[in-house]
């Protein structure tokens, strides 16, 4: 096999749903060994297009390639990827190491009793083995539901928002785990959510879904730095417009006196709010609209209602046609 | 799943539980005697329409089941609303266990207890003692339906009334009883249809002058088939479908 | 206040419920007297009687068939409340038409299969008019069809209780053992059936109740050939008058049949439910 060869390719995928096109001509490539994003908000086509790749609904034209080969009319247990549900999708009448085991006997694997605890030590979760779901935490639910897919050494492992049901500080250790655990297995991710945050900080290559086609396909950097579209522009962060030209609060900022040579607009100061480490000043423009200025804390020395000139680098402009 | 063959599997169970019913309905239209189509005609209907001892049977029947509906409804509501305050376990187990008694069990007990109690009382058995022994086994049934009721009832709506001066009986009747008032009629009309079906324990507790329209029918059918039989079977099948219909519907209110 | 509510409850069902059982109780302990009425001493040769061959036969009997017809109940039932489970919005409306039939009179529900089965009835009508059959079978009158009788009347009550487990079945649950590599008929014993076991037992156990201490059914559809132990609790009272016998039989009944359900309430299965 052509080490090179994607994991994945999804070539021109369109799914119709009644009254609506849910993904509209998708295509995709995936490397092995990456951690990938599809991001995009609510609606968007990202878990239809992951549940095509994982086998539960078929595309109405377009392929699905694994490793190469067409697999449209592979049905999900036929096929070498696995899923992380959302609600993790754990059998209630079985144990953590039940739940583990359950694909290997399926494949009828041999030593499956071994590899499923080593695959709970891999989760750090050998001690609660013998725990039905109901008695695991929401974060350890999570893990056994990644260790249940890792087990069986997909060659790509589908997360369908796998973090949305877990609170703040245990998502953002998740993140953490999550990727060290795909640089560990080198089994490739492709990981679904809406929020920006996760996607950015976690991926190789973001791919940004909006109205059931990918906007843009990129590194966190690519995407963030030079958005293709407005959409992504505004979705994977806040964006001022200043007529066609679009600049992300961190660059713009704020004088008193007109500066010389840059471009800039007038605004009047309608509120600060203080962020520990940063200040947003929200200001409203003279045509009406509104933008903020992210300035670091010691600079915010205006007032509300004066009347301030915004500026920026032009570098640093977004532009769109 | 095959989803195809689950369908047709799932079909054939629902014909199954109804074609014997629409069978006994259409050859209640025959014309002819037997069960071979000879042509349309409601002469059966006509025929049972005129034959007494099903029309003193359906008479006896409606009495017994407005008296026993009314009687259980008053009864089985009340305990519904008790329940709901506070538990009572002994009560609701023999409610649920009046419930799982086999009808004939329930049936030869009651006559045990009636003969019992006429070697002191100078009675026998009529359309009362039916009348209770209806009410017996109805008061479980209007008590489920309506502690379903109740259990999506909010508890501080009769708590409210009270704090605003309500006395505790008329916090229950003029806010509780509205609210429930539809579970309550559609308890009722399941404690009527409950009653007017009862073969095997009105059997046993009738008096020899109080037979009811299923004995009759059980009697015509013991004797051998007769379209008579069919044509009063299909009007109590849509009668009772009707009033199941509406109880329901009451019930989803 | 409360318990002025639940006085007239508890009065009804004491004295027409529990005092009628609480005689029979006492009657299984008495002999039967010349004229069919009941005296003393007490003894307990009722209860030895049940034991005699000719009653343990029908004993055996009524557990064979209420357990067949518990069977058959499953086998129709689960796939049926599998598939209402995952009918969507037409959940309701199959629902309806599970239970339509069973709210129609219970009588006329088994004078129908009379009407199908007899000698003249349609199934032999039909048979014989193409010629398959020279003679009428003899369909109605006979274990078949009480067992049949039985399944029609009690398939609801499996129906029931197992479309409540399956239908909170998450979905999910079926994609994530597809995904693992189990195929539809794996994950139907390793995922839907263990998942589903409460509704299986609870519907189990309502249907088996009612089988047990069936009456009417096998009275109409065995014709006195296939008795059953409500067969001979009824005969004991009416024709044979032997009351201290039938209360004995009564009582046996009753027993299995309140135990059953004390199981069913106490088990993981009722919470589950309920």
């Amino acid at each position: 096999m052509d080490p090179m060869q994607p994991v994945l390719e999804l070539r021109r995928i369109v799914r119709d749903y009644p009254g609506h096109r849910a993904v509209d001509h998708v295509s995709l490539a995936l490397e092995p060994g990456e951690f990938y994003s599809l991001l995009g908000p609510s609606g968007c086509g990202k878990t239809t297009t992951l549940r095509i790749v994982g086998g539960f609904e078929r595309p109405d034209a377009g392929d699905v390639l694994l490793a190469g080969a067409i697999v449209n009319e592979l049905k999900p247990w036929q096929r070498d990827v696995s899923t992380v549900f959302q609600n993790y999708a754990l059998f209630p009448h079985l144990s953590a190491l039940g739940n583990v085991e359950f694909g290997l006997r399926e494949r009828g694997v041999p030593g499956r009793r071994d590899r499923a605890l080593r695959a709970l030590d891999l989760v750090r979760l050998a001690d609660k083995r013998d725990r039905r779901p109901a008695q695991l935490s929401g974060g350890e639910k999570q893990r056994v539901a990644l260790a249940r897919s890792l087990v069986l050494e997909p060659k790509l492992l589908l997360l369908d928002e796998p973090l949305a049901a877990l609170d703040p500080a245990l998502r953002k250790q998740m993140r953490a785990e999550l990727k060290a655990m795909q640089r560990k297995t080198g089994i490739t991710f492709l990981f679904v959510t809406h929020d920006q945050e996760e996607a950015l900080s976690m991926s190789d290559k973001v791919a940004v879904m909006n109205r059931g086609a990918i906007e843009q396909f990129g590194t966190p950097e690519e995407v963030y730095l030079r958005p293709a579209t407005r959409f992504v522009a505004g979705f994977l962060g806040a964006i001022n417009w200043f007529g066609q030209a679009g600049v992300r609060p961190e660059s713009t900022r704020l004088a008193r006196e007109k500066p010389e040579g840059l471009p800039c607009r007038r605004a009047a100061v309608e509120s600060s709010l203080f962020l520990g480490n940063c200040v947003h000043v929200n200001a409203a423009l003279d045509d009406g609209g509104r933008a903020i200025a992210e300035i670091p804390r010691e600079q915010n020395h205006f007032r509300e209602g004066e009347i301030v000139w915004m500026h920026w680098d032009p570098a640093a402009e977004l532009r769109f046609e | 799943m095959k989803g195809r063959a689950l369908g047709i599997y799932a079909g054939m169970a629902i014909a199954f539980l109804h074609a014997p019913l629409a069978i006994l309905v259409a050859f209640s239209f025959n014309s002819g005697r037997f069960t071979v189509w000879q042509g349309f005609s409601l002469h059966w209907y006509r025929a049972a329409m005129l034959d007494p001892q099903l029309s003193e049977g359906l008479i006896n029947s409606v009495v017994i089941a407005l008296f026993a509906s009314v009687i259980s409804t008053v009864i089985g509501t009340m305990a519904a609303y008790g329940i709901w305050r506070r538990s009572a376990p002994v009560l609701s187990g023999t409610l649920y266990l009046s419930l799982v008694t086999p009808e004939i069990v329930t049936g030869v007990s009651l006559l045990a207890l009636f003969e019992w109690a006429f070697r002191f009382l100078h009675l026998q058995l009529g359309l009362y003692t039916v009348v209770i022994a209806h009410v017996a086994f109805s008061i479980a049934y209007v008590t489920i339906v309506i502690s379903a009721r109740l259990r999506g009832y909010d508890r501080t709506l009769e708590e409210a009334a009270m704090d605003l001066g309500a006395s505790q009986w008329r916090a229950f009747s003029r806010v509780t009883l509205p609210a429930i008032a539809p579970a309550i009629a559609a308890a009722g009309l399941l404690a009527l249809v409950v009653s007017f079906d009862d073969y095997v324990i009105t059997s046993l507790v009738a008096g020899v002058d109080s037979e009811t329209l299923p004995m009759v029918i059980y009697a015509m059918a013991r004797r051998g088939v007769s379209p008579v039989v069919n044509a009063v079977s299909a009007l109590i099948v849509v009668a009772f479908g009707a009033i199941v219909l509406i109880s329901q519907r009451l019930q989803a209110r | 206040m409360r318990k002025i509510f639940l006085l007239p409850a508890r009065f009804w069902m004491a004295l027409f419920f529990a005092a009628p059982l609480a005689i029979v109780c006492a009657y299984s302990f008495l002999t039967r007297g010349d004229y069919g009425g009941v005296e003393l001493p007490w003894v307990l040769e009722n209860f030895t009687r049940l034991a005699d061959p000719l009653y343990l036969a029908i004993l055996w009997r009524s557990v064979w068939i209420a357990s067949l017809a518990t069977v058959f109940c499953a086998l129709l039932g689960f796939p049926l409340a599998l598939f209402i489970s995952r009918a969507g919005r037409r959940k309701n409306l199959y629902l309806q038409l599970v239970l339509l039939p069973f709210w129609t009179s219970f009588l006329i529900r088994t004078y129908a299969w009379i009407f199908i089965l007899r000698d003249t009835g349609l199934v032999n009508t039909v048979l014989m008019r193409l010629h398959l059959i020279a003679a009428p079978l003899q369909l109605l009158y006979n274990d078949g069809a009480v067992l049949l009788g039985l399944v029609y009347n009690f398939l609801p009550f499996f129906v029931l209780p197992m479309y409540a487990t399956l239908e909170r079945l998450d979905p999910a649950l079926l994609e994530a053992a597809a995904d693992l590599g189990a195929r539809p008929f794996a994950t139907l014993r390793r995922v839907i059936l263990p998942v589903s076991a409460p509704g299986l037992v609870a519907g189990s156990v309502l249907v088996f109740i009612p089988c047990l201490g069936a009456y009417l059914t096998p009275d109409l559809l065995g014709g006195g050939k296939s008795v059953m132990l409500g067969n001979l609790v009824q005969n004991q009272f009416t024709t044979a008058r032997d009351w201290p016998f039938g209360s004995a039989a009564s009582l046996a009944l009753m027993l299995a049949s309140a135990l059953l359900l004390a199981g069913l309430m106490r088990s993981r299965i009722a919470r589950e439910l309920m």
